[in-house]
């Protein structure tokens, strides 16, 4: 157990000092980030200012040029560390859904279960069948994704996730690509993810949803975490001039 | 019905079908959207005028005689197509039965191969550094060397070496090895092209949910890229099946040199029209299988589905 805080049960996920470039472009300028178990942390901020690739480095799809990422007080960012037993417990959900074009719903929920958790076949579909009956899925479970309308096949995703038994998920602006109508149910999904106790970190441009469902939301500029708070004080009293600025632009296109 | 009595005139013997062809081939173009009666109609009519200009074009021409009867004799046709034992004829149809099963040998491990060779080529591992070095060399060498040079290297190179076994298999099988070195090489490009084909996000869902590197390639990158790479496999496999007949250089008794044997005694080259008869009869119905697997595949990808 590496880097432990003193004081307290270590976070469920913490960046320190995060640095990440692609090529000479420096995305993440020194992130410090800690998500405490069952917590819910929104990213806000403009296109381009880090969330996504965040979330990225904390799901090890990106590796990092400086600082440390750990999971409940271990260094997950290592060269030694199996990436593939780190992600058994942090997953993630991507803006464009990205399930498996060849495979059912079912199949792709029981894929992870089945080649990474070695569950018995009828054991996951058992399990995947309980989630998607919870997230009234249960209907298109031997449908193939090009059937299913963008917020079903967001919802799936998520249950893909969730069905690894993870005990964080990060989810990566999960309603950008969805038409405006199918919006609800998927964060829906989220808000009861939420209410059952589930870590999240959510990149989102949904202001009004991280409003009410983060315990906390930081905004994010040119790879920098400007300002962190819970969301009554950082939507309504932002303390930063260029949190200001950022939610002055967004209640201008009628966003928030 | 003015195409049709114009049409009257243009079909059997006149040499030129340029009065009524303006008019019937655009309707021949205008046939594939309509798709009516009328379509049909002057579309066929237009198809037989130009396959009876052709005939008319062969018959007409000063050597036609002499051509019909040394390439498209129907007795020699049949008769090297059979055989003849007691004449030493080999017959063209039993060595085509060889012909078939060169092809499918070789196209076994051909498929097997190139399925390693590619996925080795697209590796990052810096253990497999060496492996990847020597496949980029190879796929540049056969790729670059005439597939007869290959079957000629192996067929005649092999045996001279004297080596314990190597030296010492059947030509048959010479034929094989040097027909899977040369097309390795083109179809591992095949592989490669497909599993490149496969969206990078569909890589890194999978590793997203912990799979290894190598079970996300199994389940879900390689499923996917076989998928889009069937029809040009299916090409390669037709153009396996045309250059089996290129081993008979070595001397393997298949169809080609059966039919060399044929009309080197005859003296009619007829055998070589029997074996190209029994080419076609494998290879058009596997053309059309591509084309319509393809059609089938864009009428998928445009209504929006995978």
């Amino acid at each position: 157990m590496n880097g432990q805080p003193p004081e307290g049960p270590p976070a469920a996920l913490s960046l320190e000092g995060v640095h990440k470039s692609f090529g000479a472009n420096e995305v993440l300028k020194g992130i410090d980030l800690s998500v405490r178990p069952h917590e819910v942390v929104c990213l806000i901020g403009a296109s381009g200012s880090g969330k996504s690739t965040l979330l990225r480095c904390a799901n090890l799809l990106e590796k990092i040029q400086g600082g440390r990422i750990l999971l409940y007080g271990e260094v997950i960012s290592g060269q030694q560390v199996d990436e593939n037993k780190v992600r058994r417990h942090i997953g993630i959900v991507f803006q464009s859904f990205n399930l498996f074009p060849h495979m059912s719903v079912l199949r792709n929920i029981t894929l992870g279960p089945t080649e990474v958790l070695g569950l018995r076949r009828r054991e996951a579909e058992r399990e995947a069948c309980q989630l998607l009956e919870r997230f009234g899925l249960i209907e298109k479970k031997d449908d193939y994704p090009d059937r299913l309308s963008g917020g079903q096949q967001q919802r799936v995703a998520i249950v893909r996730a969730i069905a690894m038994r993870t005990q964080i998920l990060l989810l990566d602006e999960i309603t950008s690509a969805l038409d405006p109508e199918l919006v609800a149910e998927v964060l829906d999904v989220v808000r009861e993810l939420a209410a059952s106790g589930m870590t999240m970190v959510i990149a989102t441009h949904e202001m009004g949803f991280a409003r009410d469902i983060a315990d906390r939301v930081c905004f994010l500029e040119e790879g920098r975490i400007i300002e962190e708070a819970p969301p009554a004080e950082l939507f309504s009293e932002p303390r930063d001039e260029r949190t200001r600025r950022f939610l002055r632009r967004i209640v201008e296109a009628g966003r928030l | 019905m003015a195409l049709g009595a114009a049409e009257g005139s243009g079909e059997g013997t006149s040499l030129l079908p340029g009065a009524p062809a303006p008019g019937s081939l655009a309707a021949s173009r205008r046939s594939k959207l309509l798709a009516g009666p009328r379509g049909v109609v002057a579309s066929s009519l237009s198809t037989a005028i130009v396959l009876a200009a052709l005939v008319a074009v062969f018959l007409a021409a000063p050597g036609s005689h002499e051509v019909r009867h040394y390439f498209f004799d129907p007795h020699d046709i049949w008769e090297s197509f059979v055989g003849d034992p007691s004449k030493g004829l080999f017959s063209v149809g039993a060595g085509f039965v060889l012909n078939i099963e060169l092809c499918l040998v070789a196209e076994v491990l051909i498929l097997l191969l190139s399925l390693v060779l590619a996925l080795v080529r697209l590796s990052r591992s810096s253990v497999l550094f060496p492996f990847r070095l020597l496949g980029t060399v190879y796929s540049d060498v056969f790729r670059g060397v005439p597939l007869i040079l290959v079957i000629v290297a192996v067929g005649n190179g092999l045996p001279g070496l004297y080596l314990h076994g190597v030296s010492y298999w059947s030509l048959d099988v010479y034929a094989v090895v040097a027909l899977v070195l040369s097309y390795v090489a083109y179809v591992s490009e095949v592989f490669r092209a497909g599993v490149l084909s496969v969206p990078p996000s569909q890589l890194a869902a999978a590793r997203s949910l912990g799979l290894s590197h190598w079970k996300a390639t199994r389940h879900v990158v390689l499923p996917q890229a076989i998928r889009t790479i069937v029809p040009p496999l299916l090409n390669d496999f037709i153009s396996l099946q045309k250059d089996t007949a290129i081993v008979s250089v070595l001397g393997v008794e298949e169809a080609i040199r059966n039919a060399g044997i044929f009309s080197s005694t005859v003296f009619n080259y007829s055998s070589y029209i029997a074996a190209a008869v029994l080419f076609l009869l494998i290879t058009i119905p596997l053309t059309r299988l591509t084309d319509w697997m393809i059609a089938r595949d864009r009428a998928k990808r445009l209504a929006g589905g995978w």
